[in-house]
């Protein structure tokens, strides 16, 4: 029987992992009375679900609905002038939901937050451009990457991907290599769909190489004449060079420099 | 209106027949000056742009989802692709975040060579800024000297790692070599060498020149609100007169304990930038100076002792059993670092590189985030271009820095 792999996460897996072993978690610390996170979580109040230090950010849970006016409130009082990235993860498999997160920077504080809300499958978010500028282009990214729709985006459309690109790459169920329409992509753009089975699997990438084809690819010291048979293996053609034009290198004639100038 | 049919395909959605007096014209994506594959749709009017479109994703190459397919140490190499005019800063980048979410530091030798190589990779870069900056505005002759010093730099670069642009001179948990003998020596003449011509060759031809002054003073002027709201950072940010630099603020590595300036400039405008690129190459070479005597003072462990995840160093893996294992297990399956997520920012050549990994406690990162400086300045395009003349397109393409190979990712 065939191996089962799960179709909702093709990603790369380990070959073997222990049956017995248990993934320890990077430790989370609670914010400290008077410390600067201290009074980021007070401006918030009850906006913050769940909230922990991890690895010295502080991370924040918040209602993807409310996303916009938190960040509001992070940017105008807590002095978090800077959106450094946004992004989401792919949780579908798991929970059937995205998990996105702000990356915000306190300039005059030295301080880095993140702010993370899950938000359901097919669910859109609010834009943050009101707020912060570089989130236009770290938004489109995530729409081309994961296909959630951002709300009142200036111009969400994809970025990285060409327009008429067939489904989101980071989506844990797209496959490393790309899907059938990836494959064929150049193909349908330039001759159609229906063109697909004139031109076959075999033509359909530019850069394959045929070790047997001698109408188009020849092999240097091994030539032969065009559209040769070589299925039984060809004549060596030793290259020879003429010495009275080029010089032949593997001899003692070049000068070795041993020092780099 | 385009008519789309089998032969001439329906590209993109542009229309260069309008009613109004407007021209929409391709700026690259095979613009000598477009810094690789940046396609810009400028809308203009007379000389004047109107709106510009910067369009990415010409060498998109999906790396981040090779991340997610490969073990960390798999990926690290691929680094050297997102901006491989310095990628020592790149793989440094990723290193540093992987050993943030192990827990572990690396050795003090590891860490001294490092910081060199930063330093030695933010000159490299800032020497290409100069080389191709000076060249797109018009001053030939600096793209030739920079370069040479550049290929010097590179050299360097060469006889540690052996290679002179795809580096991967760094690994998970500290450095793969020690420096060759008679390298520190030859880092040393290096530095003499570039402050000389920073001096004498690049300043002199640059800082007064009358040409280069018209073209970049008062070009491309941005607010320190409008650059932090478009997430600039590194010389952008600190052009518009914002003392933020990672290395003093944030400090990794040695940069605690290095005696070094953060040069800022309130002019707003290329020029400024194209001076802080210049001071903080010398501020580089002031780093390394400090850290050559440090070299010899350290103890010649170059990787972190963390069995769990890192394999014993050769000899121990050649002679003992369980290092031996250790490392079979390490190689086949990879590391498993613990459940968590990190954001580690760095100040690479160009701004905050930082890499966002969240792990699931698998061998391969369940989701990693590259934050590219570049990627944010590409964005800035479409606001800083318009009102501008096309003339100075170039220049204020030139002076964002960005590096196709991670805008693009």
């Amino acid at each position: 029987m065939r191996k089962y792999t799960p179709k909702d996460n093709v990603q790369g897996k380990s070959y073997y992992t222990d049956r017995f072993w248990v993934a320890p978690r990077v430790p989370r610390m609670e914010v400290e009375e008077g410390s600067h996170f201290a009074n980021v979580l007070k401006a918030l109040g009850k906006k913050a679900k769940e909230t922990y230090i991890e690895i010295g950010t502080l991370v924040i849970h918040i209602d993807a609905k409310k996303n916009l006016e938190i960040i509001k409130i992070l940017k105008e009082k807590c002095g978090y002038t800077q959106c450094s990235e946004q992004s989401a993860v792919d949780y579908l498999a798991n929970d059937g939901e995205f998990e996105l997160f702000y990356q915000l920077l306190n300039i005059t504080e030295a301080k880095r937050i993140r702010v993370v809300c899950r938000l359901k499958k097919g669910a859109a978010i609010e834009s943050i451009t009101p707020l912060f500028k570089s989130a236009n282009f770290a938004e489109r990214e995530m729409f081309d990457m994961f296909g959630i729709y951002v709300n009142n985006h200036p111009f969400l459309k994809r970025i990285l991907m060409p327009d008429d690109w067939h489904g989101h790459p980071l989506l844990k169920t797209y496959p490393l290599h790309g899907d059938e329409a990836a494959s064929w992509y150049e193909v349908d753009k330039i001759f159609g769909k229906e063109y697909r089975d004139v031109i076959g699997p075999e033509n359909r990438d530019p850069s394959r190489i045929d070790r047997y084809d001698t109408k188009r690819f020849s092999r240097v010291g091994y030539e032969v004449p065009f559209g040769a048979d070589i299925s039984e293996g060809e004549k060596e053609n030793p290259i020879e060079y003429s010495e009275t034009i080029l010089v032949d290198y593997t001899k003692d004639s070049g000068k070795q420099l041993d020092e780099r100038r | 209106m385009q008519q789309p049919n089998k032969l001439t395909p329906f590209f993109e959605n542009l229309n260069f027949e309008r009613d109004d007096n407007t021209m929409v014209i391709n700026f690259g994506p095979q613009h000598p000056s477009a810094h690789g594959q940046l396609r810009l749709v400028l809308e203009l009017e007379g000389e004047q742009v109107v709106k510009a479109y910067p369009d990415i994703g010409y060498l998109h190459r999906g790396i981040e989802k090779m991340a997610e397919n490969m073990t960390y140490n798999e990926f690290l190499p691929t680094t050297d692709r997102l901006d491989y005019i310095a990628s020592t800063s790149n793989n440094y980048a990723y290193a540093l975040a992987v050993e943030k979410l192990l827990g572990i530091e690396a050795p003090r030798r590891a860490q001294v060579i490092r910081t060199m190589l930063l330093e030695l990779n933010r000159i490299i870069s800032h020497l290409f800024f100069i080389a191709t900056h000076a060249l797109d505005v018009g001053a030939m002759s600096v793209f030739l000297y920079a370069f040479r010093e550049r290929e010097f730099a590179m050299d360097l670069m060469e006889d540690y790692c052996g290679a002179r642009l795809t580096h991967s001179a760094v690994r998970i948990g500290g450095v793969p070599l020690d420096l060759p003998s008679g390298w520190v020596e030859k880092l040393a003449s290096f530095c003499s060498k570039v402050e000389y011509e920073l001096e004498h060759t690049y300043n002199a031809l640059l800082q007064e020149n009358r040409i280069w002054k018209m073209r970049l003073e008062n070009v491309g002027v941005i607010s320190a609100e409008e650059a932090l709201s478009w997430g600039c950072t590194g010389p952008m940010l600190r052009g518009s007169g914002v003392n933020w630099d990672i290395r003093k603020e944030e400090p990794y590595e040695l940069y605690s304990e290095l005696d070094f300036d953060i040069p800022v400039s309130d002019r707003c405008d290329s020029y400024g930038r194209y001076r802080l690129y210049m001071e903080e190459m010398g501020q580089s070479v002031r780093i390394l100076r400090q850290l050559i005597p440090m070299y010899s003072k350290t103890e010649p462990q170059l990787m972190a002792h963390a069995p769990q995840y890192i394999s014993a160093p050769k000899e121990e893996i050649m002679t003992q059993n369980y290092a031996l294992m250790q490392h079979f297990v390490l190689v086949t399956q990879g590391m498993r670092p613990p459940k968590g997520e990190v954001y580690v920012p760095t100040e690479s050549p160009k701004g905050e590189l930082g890499f966002y990994i969240k792990s699931e406690g698998e061998p391969y990162a369940y989701r990693l985030k590259c934050r590219a400086p570049s990627f944010f300045h590409t964005g800035l395009l479409q606001e800083i271009l318009v009102g501008t003349y096309i003339a100075d397109v170039v220049t204020i393409i030139g002076t964002t820095n960005i590096v196709f190979g991670e805008v693009d990712r």
